[in-house]
């Protein structure tokens, strides 16, 4: 029980994997790839956390009071906002993929050659 | 661990499973919203306020807006 | 490789990779069993360091400003990334679509939380450092209030408000300042992105030195990244008109 949020995260990777592998659309594999990077982020926010800790924010409350790891999760805000960008990037290229090989379905694009 | 903590990371564990599994694009689109609302839970149990207002704004805003566009334009286009 | 072939390949390795996993987890400290030494000192000393009650905008900001800075050029490197792969090449301005609203409830919803959203994305970034909060997160509330005129009025009224030039100058500043604040300490004989301003008290808007600059010029880039990301998906015309409607 006490390594749920470590096995939740290990299983989320899976999934996404799993469905990447799986799909036949490209809007499809672009979303499992963000489920598999949301893994990321149960696994840091679990590591960091402390039994009994509040949030690390001390606004009228006594310094010295039990908090939770700040770090890693000041490296998860960032990343959240920056994944949805990179999701629209591969978009646009499944898009412009679609302008060329008139398919969406991974599974039927052929390598360019020559 | 609370019996909170326990409910909500179960919770999540088959959200995941139903975005996986989930072929069509437009309901696509809603259970992946739903499965990020359930992050958000889990992220403000597992105290990091800062986090789950990150991931609800994302989630809510800006992924289903650029997805529903990437889809019309796929749709529009055949 | 056949569809088939590749499911079983995965099949295979999945079992691997779980196994891995499940055995490197083993090793981990139990869930709340924290171990590491740099969370718990900088939850008891900066607060009076720093002067800021939000010790996660501390770190984003101050303590780990350089990670942020990079965060905020693969922002704009995928943006950029965007807008060259969409952005088509016309010989003469074309008419921008004229798209009128059809729903009332829509347009009465869009009218009365514009104004709304905008205030609630200001204050979100304003207050970043004293509450949970922040450039990042203010920052998309602040591009779904543009997308409100948006979805409540006309395409057309959205491109009057969001015009090209401004919303890419909005961008450069943005990232651009970021990096102008970390030279200025430079400039003064500091390490790159040092303290510029005085501390103050923590708990108001007037503390935590430079944080509050980068915090502005982090939501100034966020807001305007989204904005423009949304202003390229949307500006194909077969996305406006709706095909199966009828011409009047």
């Amino acid at each position: 029980m006490s390594y749920l949020p470590f096995v939740l995260a290990a299983w989320i990777f899976l999934v996404g994997i799993f469905g990447i592998v799986r799909s036949r659309h490209f809007i499809h594999l672009v979303v499992c790839l963000s489920l598999t990077q949301s893994s990321t982020y149960v696994l840091l926010l679990s590591i960091g956390y402390v039994k009994h800790g509040g949030a690390p924010i001390f606004k009228d409350v006594p310094l010295g009071t039990k908090a939770v790891d700040p770090v890693v999760q000041a490296l998860t805000l960032t990343d959240i906002v920056v994944s949805v960008t990179v999701a629209a990037l591969l978009l646009a290229l499944a898009i412009q993929a679609k302008k060329h090989a008139k398919t969406m379905n991974p599974d039927e694009l052929r390598p360019v050659r020559g | 661990m609370v019996p909170l903590q326990a409910t909500i990371m179960i919770l999540v564990a088959l959200g995941a499973l139903a975005v996986a599994l989930t072929s069509d694009l437009v309901r696509l689109v809603i259970v992946s919203s739903a499965y990020t609302l359930l992050l958000v839970v889990l992220f403000v149990v597992l105290q990091a306020p800062d986090v789950a207002l990150s991931m609800l704004v994302v989630g809510t805003i800006g992924y289903p807006l650029v997805l529903f566009v990437a889809i019309r334009r796929d749709r529009a286009d055949d | 490789m056949t569809r088939r072939v590749r499911l079983a390949l995965f099949g295979v390795a999945a079992c691997g990779l779980a196994a891995l996993l499940l055995w490197s987890i083993t090793g981990l400290p139990k869930f709340g069993d924290y171990h590491g030494a740099y969370g718990k000192i900088l939850n008891k000393r900066a607060p009076q360091e720093r002067q800021t009650s939000n010790v996660v905008a501390a770190v984003v900001f101050d303590y780990r400003g350089f990670d942020t800075m990079g965060e905020e050029l693969i922002l704009f490197a995928a943006v950029m990334g965007v807008a060259m792969l969409l952005r088509e090449p016309r010989e003469e301005e074309a008419p921008v679509p004229e798209d009128p609203v059809r729903s009332d409830a829509l347009r009465a919803f869009g009218v009365s939380f514009a104004g709304a959203t905008l205030v609630l994305g200001l204050w979100i970034v304003a207050h970043g450092y004293v509450t949970p909060g922040g450039g990042f997160q203010g920052g998309v509330v602040l591009a779904a209030a543009f997308l409100l005129v948006w979805l409540a009025g006309s395409y057309r009224a959205y491109r009057g408000l969001a015009r090209a030039p401004f919303v890419e100058l909005a961008e450069g500043s943005g990232a651009g300042g970021y990096v102008v604040i970390g030279l200025c300490a430079l400039l003064i004989g500091d390490a790159f992105l040092h303290n510029l301003l005085p501390y103050g008290v923590a708990g108001k808007l007037s503390s935590g030195g430079s944080i509050p600059l980068l915090n502005w010029a982090s939501g100034l880039e966020v807001t305007a990244a989204f904005v423009l990301l949304f202003n390229e998906f949307l500006s194909e015309r077969a996305v406006l008109i709706d095909p199966t409607r009828r011409p009047s």
